[in-house]
């Protein structure tokens, strides 16, 4: 099996043994099939390109393809002890509304999502005048799919504001984890563990 | 082994009495049907495929009328996505048809006639009953997965709502949790055109040996355009003129006979559709599709015929289609959502509208493989 993302290899690793998990924006499986096999968890999926579906059909996950914007809604609320939204939030039309299914959905929810505020990115900004594309947001400014550009501290201001408790966070640069103090410019990556 | 209930070409009267939806009960019921592969030991590797509304149990092997291969042989054989060196499967002729189960075209036992129009009404479930019959004859008490495509899926439904506890997977391809207005209509049109035929005779045509060809073969036709899609229809056939039958290039005739080849087509369709298929049968069938609302069955609410249950669902359904279009899959996959089941949903892409599941499609084949292969796993 191949090495998890390492954002998805934290979730993973935290994730409790046995507990019903929804992964929304599930891609291929590849999170699903590590919990399922690593730590027997019943874990379902959501996934918006039908290639992913049909690949993590074939290996046996229970994915449904469908569109975090619009078909979360017809999941009962605490249906689930996690919803997990991996490198999605960024590309949902109405990130606020995805995440309050999430936390109605799941009891707790992970969520994780590049920072764009890693100091590449500023630098890009900052000293080429460009729209970043790094290791990260590989993808030029017009084909992106990640419409709504989010950074550690938009992330911690809005969890805030909605009264949404962070469990837990974690800050990565690469696969290393990095310290909270300074993630905001450090960080490539953020993971956070929320409840309502 | 040389079990008289295996193999191809088997027939089996089954005790009844059958009670049907419709109040109505058979006495007892005759289903033909087909087996591939090896039943193990533990009658646990058991498959059934159900067949669409004019299909039939001839799913991997050549048809006794037509004699062309049997309809899902790209799906079904060794080594194939329903893999029958692993599978035992199992394809029945449904309740109310005519290449071997009881239908209207058999013998009332009470009158010693042709049923003809006297032949009880049906539903998708009563066909799901006369199965469940069958695999009581067979010694299968549980299904490792029923898969079927189009009337085929509301089968495949049907049987893990009415049986879930004999079901473990189920494959619901292009099909639908209840008939629309709109195929209810098709039907309607079908059904008219076999009415309006004065062969049809109210039903009572057998004796007669000449059976409403022309309103079944019109019936056919007005359906099969629901099987296709435009795109194909125009990428088949466009406004192409057809060719005449002593190789002259095709021409308007400023007449009606088959000028473009998309009436040439139809009308073959149609014609070669009587061949194999009885009127009445016909009639039957689609009643029973018209009336399925599986909702309905469950008090108005599609995510209570999934309640509780333990069965694993795979819907599929095609882009093109707009017969069963996606959005009929989708109330499906909200419904299991609610149930909380464990449901996987894809909507493949494919030119050739509701016909796809029948044709070529690596997806399909993917995905039928892995989901059927990887629950054992």
């Amino acid at each position: 099996m191949t090495a998890l993302r390492p954002d998805l290899a934290v979730i993973a690793a935290n994730v409790a043994e046995g507990a019903r998990v929804l992964d929304v924006g599930c891609g291929d499986g590849a999170l699903m099939a590590a919990l399922r096999d690593s730590r027997h968890v019943d874990a379902r999926g959501l996934e918006i390109d039908p290639g992913n579906v049909a690949a993590a059909v074939a290996r046996g996950l229970s994915v449904v393809q469908g569109d975090a914007d619009t078909d979360l809604a017809g999941y009962p609320d605490a249906s689930f002890d996690y919803a997990i939204l991996s490198q999605t939030l960024q590309t949902t039309m109405r990130p606020h509304v995805v995440l309050d299914h999430l936390l109605r959905i799941g009891r707790r929810a992970f969520v994780s999502f590049p920072n764009f505020a890693h100091w590449r990115v500023r630098a890009s900004l900052l000293w080429g005048g460009r729209m970043p594309v790094t290791r990260l947001l590989p993808v030029p400014w017009y084909d992106t799919p990640n419409i709504h550009h989010v950074t550690i501290d938009d992330f911690r201001a809005f969890v805030r504001e909605r009264g949404i408790t962070v469990e837990q966070a974690w800050f990565l640069k690469g696969d290393r984890r990095t310290s909270a103090a300074a993630a905001n410019f450090r960080a490539e990556h953020a993971v956070f563990l929320l409840r309502r | 082994m040389s079990d008289e209930r295996f193999g191809l070409r088997r027939r089996a009267l089954l005790a009844g009495p059958l009670a049907l939806d419709g109040g109505a009960s058979l006495p007892a019921v005759e289903i033909g049907y087909e087996t591939y592969g090896t039943l193990s030991p533990s009658a646990d590797n058991a498959v059934l495929v159900c067949h669409a509304l004019t299909g039939d149990q001839y799913l991997a092997s050549d048809h006794p009328v037509t004699g062309k291969p049997g309809w899902w042989t790209r799906m079904v054989g060794p080594g194939k996505p329903i893999d029958t060196d692993r599978w035992f499967v199992i394809c029945s002729n449904v309740l109310g048809s005519c290449m071997g189960s009881s239908g209207p075209a058999s013998i009332d036992p009470a009158t010693g006639q042709q049923w003809g129009m006297a032949f009880p009404v049906i539903t998708i479930r009563d066909m799901v009953r006369a199965q469940a019959l069958l695999l009581d004859h067979l010694g299968i008490g549980r299904l490792a997965a029923v898969v079927g495509g189009s009337m085929g899926g509301m089968q495949a439904l049907s049987w893990a709502a009415t049986f879930p506890e004999r079901v473990e997977a189920a494959v619901v391809i292009a099909a639908t949790a209840r008939h629309s207005a709109q195929n209810i209509a098709f039907h309607e049109v079908g059904r008219q055109a076999i009415m309006a035929d004065p062969k049809w005779r109210n039903g009572a045509y057998y004796e007669s040996g000449d059976p409403p060809a022309a309103g079944l073969a019109v019936a056919r036709m007005a359906a099969h355009i629901t099987y296709l899609s435009e795109a194909g229809l125009t990428a088949k056939f466009g406004r192409r003129l057809q060719a005449r039958p002593d190789g002259q290039a095709g021409a308007k005739t400023f007449g009606f006979d088959a000028d473009f080849q998309v009436e040439s087509y139809l009308r073959h369709q149609g014609l070669a559709f009587t061949d194999r298929f009885d009127a009445n049968s016909y009639l039957y069938i689609t009643r029973a599709l018209d009336y399925f609302d599986l909702a309905e069955e469950h008090g108005g609410m599609l995510a209570n015929a999934f309640r509780d249950t333990a069965t694993r669902f795979c819907i599929v359904s095609f882009d093109t289609d707009w017969l069963y279009p996606t959005a009929e899959s989708r109330v499906m996959v909200q419904a299991l959502n609610a149930a909380g089941a464990r449901a996987s949903f894809v909507e493949l892409s494919s030119p050739f509208g509701h016909d796809a599941f029948l044709l070529e499609s690596p997806e399909l084949d993917r995905v039928v493989r892995g989901f059927l292969t990887w629950g054992r796993a």
